[in-house]
């Protein structure tokens, strides 16, 4: 497949949301279902939009909950359908019973998640707490830094997800408000190579009158665990296809992308992890502190699950110290949940000492300076052998 | 006990359909029920209502599938003629 030169490929002016529905549309989506009202995103709004201007062939259904919108989709999806939903914050919560559900039963449905707090006290902007209490429930993950990332994991995410050898939901996440509700000029492929890349959806197996079979069935002690382990495999199997769709998507629009993306880390002795939009404040901190003369680097996650291991591995040797940015407070957690991931991946083979700062819950802002300092904290800590404790980046103590 | 391997059995539990006739539930019963045929009326009330399909007919003609029947005692409480009773079951 020819590559799309960026010329040919039309510059919109979108919003994160905007951004993710425009991708679905293109997509060639045949069943939407979700929970209109709060915490629901302008994503949903925009496809039923499309829907309404006959832009899109698809079954749009308005449920009465996150739980039903997530059971509709992955009904769809067993019907043979390509479905999609999105939702956010107190509406993951609320999809969870679902999730494992979605992925047990290998249902490759796609979905979009704005990344804003949970309550209690209610609060609508960004924090990864809602996708990152969901990450181990079987699903491929992935987090886009900015609404261009954002429109090209709508169309990975499908082509991750219906691999034959994946057959696995597939969830993204998009920071709220900061990317969700901010304009960005993005690129866009053309419709018809977005159809050429992903296809039509073949499914393994669909409920069929004609040919009837059992989905979901019961399976206790002697076969339940075997289940999980195929679960394992498919999962394996996800992180070579990611990196497989990955290039191909590089092929066919310009863009490359990596499971880590990784900022002057070649020589870099102080490492600042972050995911979403964070990233990008984190490669101005890192140019900041190299002008002082600190090697500073960036690897920013981009697929979560299945955890990116060797590039990790790959990233962290040589360095002598990581701050790890968290947007999530694991509460009662000797870590938050990127240190966690970080640091099993390279225990015990690295010799990499690991700082954790939470920073920005509930939206609070985060500037590059504040991520300067917790690099500086980090690099010194570690010339001290500190032990990690969790620390906080911005709030009134 | 399966000895199937993992890698041997269906992707997500994707089975071929009516696994469930394998599966039977008859010896779960503590009650059973008894149609008495002067009394019914063949309306197919218990057919239609029992929970389990354990109540099979042939055209209005209703017998009750020992094999599946767990015993709830739906069909005896719903019946119109009160042709179904329920005895306790014994070994």
């Amino acid at each position: 497949m020819a590559t799309i030169q960026r010329t040919k490929q039309e510059m919109m002016e979108l919003t994160g949301d905007h951004a993710i529905a425009y991708g679905a549309k293109q997509s060639g989506i045949d069943f939407v279902a979700a929970y209109p009202i709060t915490p629901q995103t302008i994503i949903v709004e925009k496809l039923s939009e499309y829907l309404a201007d006959g832009m899109i062939d698809a079954k749009y259904v308005n449920v009465e909950s996150e739980h039903s919108a997530i059971s509709a989709v992955i009904g769809a999806a067993l019907v043979g359908a390509r479905a999609f939903t999105a939702t956010s914050s107190q509406g993951l919560a609320l999809m969870f019973e679902e999730l494992p559900v979605a992925s047990g039963m290998r249902v490759p449905i796609v979905l979009a998640n704005v990344m804003r707090a949970l309550s209690a006290p209610i609060n609508i902007h960004c924090d990864h707490s809602d996708i990152l209490s969901v990450r181990d429930q079987g699903w491929v993950m992935m987090i886009a830094e900015n609404a261009q990332e954002a429109y090209d994991q709508t169309i990975m995410s499908f082509k991750i997800a219906e691999d034959p050898s994946v057959q696995l939901p597939t969830m993204y996440g998009i920071d709220g408000f900061i990317i969700s509700h901010s304009m960005e000029n993005v690129y866009t492929l053309p419709d018809e190579v977005v159809s050429e890349y992903l296809g039509v959806r073949r499914s393994l197996y669909k409920l069929d009158v004609d040919n009837p079979m059992t989905f979901g069935p019961l399976a206790l002690f002697d076969v339940y665990f075997e289940f999980r382990r195929q679960q394992h495999d498919a999962m394996m199997n996800a992180y070579e296809v990611a990196k497989e769709v990955f290039g191909s998507f590089e092929q066919v629009s310009g863009r490359k992308y990596s499971p880590l993306k990784n900022y002057m880390t070649d020589d870099a002795e102080v490492l600042i992890f972050a995911a979403g939009s964070t990233v990008g404040t984190a490669r101005l901190a890192a140019r900041k502190l190299r002008e002082e003369g600190i090697k500073a680097g960036v690897s920013g996650v981009t697929l979560l699950r299945p955890f990116p291991v060797p590039e990790v591995m790959e990233t962290l040797s040589g360095v002598k110290a990581v701050a790890v940015l968290e947007r999530m407070l694991s509460l009662g957690s000797p870590a938050g949940p990127h240190y966690m991931d970080l640091a099993s991946a390279v225990y015990p083979q690295l010799d990499v000492r690991m700082y954790d700062f939470v920073y920005g819950l509930g939206g609070r802002d985060i500037d590059a300076d504040m991520i300067g300092r917790a690099a500086k904290t980090a690099l010194a800590d570690a010339q001290n052998k500190r032990p990690n404790e969790v620390r906080f980046l911005g709030v009134r103590e | 006990m399966s000895t199937k391997k993992y890698k041997e059995m269906e992707i997500g539990a994707v089975l071929p359909a009516a696994t469930g006739l394998q599966f039977k539930t008859g010896d779960w019963r503590t009650e059973r029920p008894t149609i008495d045929y002067e009394k019914c009326v063949e309306c197919l009330i218990c057919w239609a209502l029992c929970p389990d399909s354990a109540i099979r007919r042939k055209g209005t003609k209703v017998e009750v599938d020992y094999d599946y029947c767990k015993g709830c005692g739906i069909c005896a409480v719903e019946c119109p003629t009160k042709a179904i009773s329920m005895s306790r079951e014994e070994v």
